[in-house]
Parts: C-alpha cells; structure tokens; sequence
C-alpha cells in the first residue's frame, strides 16, 4: 500500500474496534476493505528505541538495541538481515512474546493503532495477539499442535476474541481454510496437522493468523521450512490476503528475493540494530552500506558461471555482549577505515526516505 | 484453487475417516496379546466388582454353621456341597467373600487414582507451567512427602483415626483411600511437572500465545492432551500398586473393618489354617495376582500403544 492510499477515507465503515452486531457481520464478510475511521494514529505501528535484552550468566546479550521503525496501515515492511541479529526478537517484542526470564525488553516504545503495548497489562495483552496481531511462525510442522483438529485450532483465537457462537465459527473457520487454498474445506475441518503437507500446514498457520482480522500481520520467515515451488504459493498467499483483508505485514527474512517481491519497505538489520532502511527500489538500486552489498551480492544469479562458488560474507557476526562503540560491521567490512573503529555511525540521510549507518558512504565519506 | 465439479467429485472419492492418535493407540493396544489378556482380566474384576454381590451365592458374612459344625468344627475344604470354595471357620462362604474382596479391591483401585490425579494433575501442572520459584517450593513439597516411610505414615494415620467418624466411614475403606492416595501422588505430580517443562517450550505453545490464548486454556487444552500418554500409563501402572497396598494393610489388620472381606484380610485369617486348609491363602493370593498382572500387562500394553517409539526400550 502506498502512502496515498493511506489518506484515502471511506465514508459510512463501521468502526472495528467495538464489539458489537456490526462487527459479527464484518466477521463473514472480511473481504471489504478496512475501514479508515477505525484509525487511531498515522502510522499502525511505531516503534522507537526499542532495545530487547537476554541476561544469560555469560552478560547481557543486546539482542535488539535501539531501534525504531514505522509501518503503515496496509504496509508490507521486510525485516532483512543474517541469523542471530535481531530480527525475530523484534517482531516478538512488537507482541511482547519474549520469553522472560532470560528475556526483557529495557527501554523503548511500540505503539500499535495508537496505544502503547509495553504498557498494557497481560489481559490487555492477550486480547490484542491474535485479534489485532497475527503471527506467521518459521516452521509449520511444530506450531500446529498433534492433538487438537485443524477446525479447532483455526477456531480458537475466532472463539477467544470474537464470541462468535459455535456455528458461526465454524462457517468461519470454512471460509478460511478455502480462502488460503485448501480445498475441501469443509471435509478437513476434523483432520488432524499430520493429515497436512507442509504447504498445507503452512496455509493453516496463515487462515490462524488471520482468522480474527488482524490489522497487523508479524510473519516470522513463513517460507524458510518450506520448498521453493511452496515457499512462492505461500508468499503470493499472504500477498494477495494481506492486499484483500488489507492488513498490514511485517515480514521477516534473511532472503532479499522475497522482500523485494513483497514488501514497501525494507529495514536492514545487523547486530541488534537497523543499519539501512528504505523503499524496496531505492534499496536495491542505490544500496549505501557495505552489509547491504554484501547481501546483495550473496544471492545466486541467473549469469552465476556453473561450478562458481556461491559469494559470501566473509566472518560472522559479533557477540552482542558490550559491543564496542564502532560501527559493528567493520570487522568484516572491506571498505573499514580508522574511524569505523573508533565510533559508531548513525543512521543519516541518504535520500528521499533512504538512512543508512556508514562513515564510508555519508556525503563526506570515501565512497562516492 | 477448486472448481466446484473438481470439489464435489473429491468428497464424494473421500471415504477415509479420520484418524486421531487415540484410534491409532486403540488399533497398537488390540494387537498387543498380553495387553487384551490384561483388558480382559482387568474387565472381569471390574464386573466382579461392580456385580459381585448379585452373583455371590451367600451375603460375604452369612455363617453356615451346620455345615461347618457338621464337618468338624473347621474351615470346610472346596467343593462341599453348596460352598464351591469351601468356607473359613466360621462357615463363611469363601467365594462370596472372595466377591466382597473384589469389590473392595474395585473400590481402592480407582478411587486412589482419582485422589492422585486431583491432587498431582494440578499440582505437577502448575509447578512446571509457572516454574520458577513456585516450582520449586511445589516440587520440595513433593519431595518431602516422597522421602516419607508410606507405610509407617498410613498405619500412624490409621490409628490416629481409628475411633473417629472419618475412619470408620465406609467401612474403614475411606481412610485407606484418602492414605495411600496422599502418598502416592508424587509420581504422577512429577511426570506431569516433566511433560509440562517439555511441552511448554514447543513452537505450538508459543503459537497458542501468539494468538492471545489464555493460560489456563493453554495448560488444559494444549499442554495436558499433548503429555496425556505417559500420565494414563503411570495411572494405570498406579492401580496394582494401590491393590497391594490395600491387600497389605489389611494383612496386618489395618483399613477394612470385619466383617468385611479385604483379600489382604482373608489371607491373614486364613494362615492359621495354612496346613490344613491351605485353599483359604491360595485363593485370595490367585484373586491379587489375577489381578495385579491384569492392571500390568494392560499398563505395559497402554505404554506400548500411546509411545510407540519407547516399545522394546526398559
């Protein structure tokens, strides 16, 4: 979604926050478009100097340090960026998941529609995940639980937050499962996740995630347990619901092919922290940070020589505990100069909504 | 995705049925020869227990003293007329006490378990979902009542109680649920603690948050299902234990008030005839052990049948 299509009203939509018998009716109809005057603030998600911390008896791990973004109504953001730097530990902030002990978030704001959620309290909490927030997790053959039926683990956040009666969440629970492609709905409300491919699995998690019409959608790489020929259903999948439910992704991925494919946004994460953000044009035209170039230049390409090897990042990435204060990539930055190692870059302006955090490419940096 | 011709075609192929991991015990369970002959044994003494007094030829406590007196002042040998098991020296019908056992044996056997799932479902449940400091005082509470002597504590409470309205209630049977239930509960409080460690750290749990399910809803309808399967073995396993602990406290004269007949009771009273009238030990002994091996091949059958990968292990 663009921004001008964030600004766009429509008059006489009923508002999506009370419960009431409007609302049942929105429930069987999810495909018009959410309404504008259910807003509460410009952006559905700001998050600002988030930092996240594990304390593990080796010291603190900042996991998450210092970082802010925004996502708009109906915005797809890619979260992009190796293992281990941060990514799926801010979407489980955003809904407050992180398992505490060793896990706390220490500082920082994540308003969502308005509202500050590190300051609700845990009910408050509960009915905002999976009403408001959908999750798509990494692996669909374990976030199913072996014993409960398809139908009821659909059913059970419909059940939790919307007071639907039994028949009504099932019928629900129906259009669901034929909206994210199983067929046969009806007949496989009963099965059982063994009963269920991985793709299948996966379109099941999807139907969960949106089942109460969220209005944000945290998808934790949904497609890395998943084959090639899968993993592309499944993206044009949450593509083309999160479009018609008009609901707003968070994706996280290590992989730039799909957040070019999906996403509006791109943040770049390295080490705890955004190291470059961007529209998904601008980001792979005129990257500005080492780390993106080099994620770049990771992925496989069509003109690659047979029998090349594939390029990489040489090294990996540092301890979170006490990083110095430098830029955190310079150990394996081929552009590295002094000051990379005596003080950390901040996040400037590089053009029209484009921030990176690099000396070398700052305006009176030795990149041009 | 499907055409509306390409859907119904489909259901109409569809004929499988669904299949659940509770069908798929119960197909493992009947392939299992020991396990059905455990069933069976097992379903014999419940409708022994349940019908016994229907059946019994004699009420457990009626004396037939012409007989006894006719035959010599003892225990009458099995096979006299209108006795098939003989009776003891008091001209009590042996199988109709045999029946009485049953029933009391019946009556032990599933209410312990019901005495230890409600007190160590809840309790192995709660240490392990909340963890931490609650875990730790719950599970030092359990390891007290694990260190303490069983028996010495029964018989103690047995004593203490013995005069009282709450010891002589059903026919002193209550007691000896309510004592051998608080000390075996630890097993299951323990087990059902370990799968609820294990399980909450799974991806589903962490999806059911996600979606904003509550904890409560959490722990009863995703953690226990999930960690059913070793916690139904362990009940079951716990049912002949609790017999024998009944049968043993009887024995030493503990539990069960006379006249009524524990199998444990019978055994005491009958050892003073052991060499003459040997059928008034042997016969209580072949009920416990019929009954003990029932309730442990089926135990042993569920084990195999809810764990598949565990079979051939221990």
């Amino acid at each position: 979604m663009s921004a001008a299509d964030d600004t766009m009203t429509e008059p006489e939509a009923p508002s999506i926050i009370e419960v009431s018998p409007d609302d049942a009716r929105r429930t069987q109809t999810p495909t018009e478009p959410r309404a504008d005057s259910g807003r509460k603030a410009d952006k559905l998600l700001t998050v600002r100097n988030l930092s996240t911390h594990f304390f593990t008896p080796d010291g603190v791990v900042q996991a998450v340090d210092d970082v802010s973004f925004e996502l708009g109504y109906g915005e797809t953001l890619g979260l992009v960026g190796e293992s281990g730097c941060g990514k799926s530990v801010t979407a489980l902030s955003i809904a407050r998941l992180v398992p505490n002990p060793p896990g706390r978030i220490v500082a920082g704001e994540v308003i969502f529609d308005g509202i500050d959620v590190l300051k609700m309290n845990d009910d408050e909490m509960r009915h905002l995940r999976g009403k408001e927030i959908g999750f798509i997790f990494q692996d669909p053959l374990t976030s199913l639980n072996p014993t409960l039926t398809i139908g009821y683990q659909i059913a059970e956040s419909i059940r939790e937050h919307m007071g639907l009666s039994s028949a009504a969440a099932k019928d629900r629970v129906a259009e669901l499962l034929g909206k994210v492609g199983i067929p046969r709905a009806k007949d496989r409300l009963n099965d059982y996740p063994h009963q269920f491919s991985g793709g299948m699995r996966q379109r099941v998690m999807i139907a969960i995630a949106l089942a109460c019409d969220p209005k944000l959608i945290l998808a934790d790489e949904p497609t890395t347990a998943l084959d090639v020929t899968i993993q592309a259903q499944i993206l044009e999948l949450i593509e083309r619901l999160s479009d018609e439910f008009h609901t707003a992704v968070l994706m996280i991925t290590h992989d730039l092919g799909i957040a070019a494919g999906m996403c509006d946004r791109v943040n770049v994460m390295y080490a705890g922290r955004i190291v470059e953000t961007a529209t998904v044009d601008e980001l792979f035209e005129r990257p500005r940070m080492p780390y993106t170039w080099g994620l770049l230049d990771s992925l496989p390409r069509l003109d690659d020589v047979r029998g090349d090897r594939l390029r990489t990042i040489e090294g990996l990435p540092p301890l979170l505990i006490q990083p110095p204060d430098a830029c955190r990539f310079e150990p394996r930055c081929r552009f590295a100069r002094d000051i990379c190692r005596e003080d950390e870059p901040e996040l400037t302006e590089r053009g029209a909504a484009h921030y990176a955090r690099c000396w070398a490419t700052q305006p009176d940096g030795w990149i041009p | 995705m499907t055409t509306q011709a390409a859907s119904a075609q489909a259901a109409a192929v569809r004929e499988r049925p669904t299949t659940g991991l509770w069908r798929d015990a119960w197909g493992r369970l009947l392939k299992n020869r020991l396990a059905i002959l455990g069933l069976f044994l097992v379903i014999t003494l419940l409708f022994l227990g349940v019908f016994g007094p229907l059946i019994a030829p004699y009420p457990y406590s009626q004396q037939d003293l012409k007989a006894v007196l006719a035959g010599g002042h003892g225990p009458l040998p099995p096979g006299s007329p209108g006795h098939i098991l003989g009776t003891d020296q008091l001209g009590r019908d042996l199988l109709s006490r045999l029946l009485d056992g049953a029933r009391i044996s019946v009556s032990v056997a599933f209410v312990v378990q019901i005495v230890i799932i409600v007190i160590g479902v809840p309790i192995g449940a709660i240490a392990g979902w909340f963890g931490g400091r609650t875990d730790n005082v719950l599970m030092r509470f359990t390891d007290i009542i694990y260190a303490f002597p069983d028996l010495l504590f029964i018989i103690l409470l047995s004593v203490a109680f013995r005069e009282t309205v709450f010891g002589q209630a059903l026919d002193g049977l209550l007691l000896v649920f309510i004592a051998i239930g608080i000390t075996s509960w630890v097993t299951v409080a323990r087990l059902v603690r370990g799968q609820m460690l294990a399980l909450k750290e799974t991806e589903f749990v962490e999806a059911a948050r996600a979606i904003g399910v509550s904890d409560r809803k959490i722990v009863t309808r995703h953690l226990l299902p999930n960690g059913m399967g070793p916690i139904i073995v362990a009940i079951t396993l716990g049912i002949p234990a609790a017999i024998l602990a009944e049968a043993t406290l009887a024995y030493i004269g503990i539990g069960v008030q006379p006249p009524r007949a524990s199998w444990g009771s019978l055994i005491a009273e009958g050892q003073k005839f052991i060499r003459s009238e040997p059928h008034l030990v042997t016969f209580p002994a072949i009920a416990i052990a019929l009954a003990l091996i029932g309730f442990t091949f089926l135990g042993d059958g569920l084990r195999d049948a809810l764990d598949p990968k565990l079979k051939g292990k221990q």
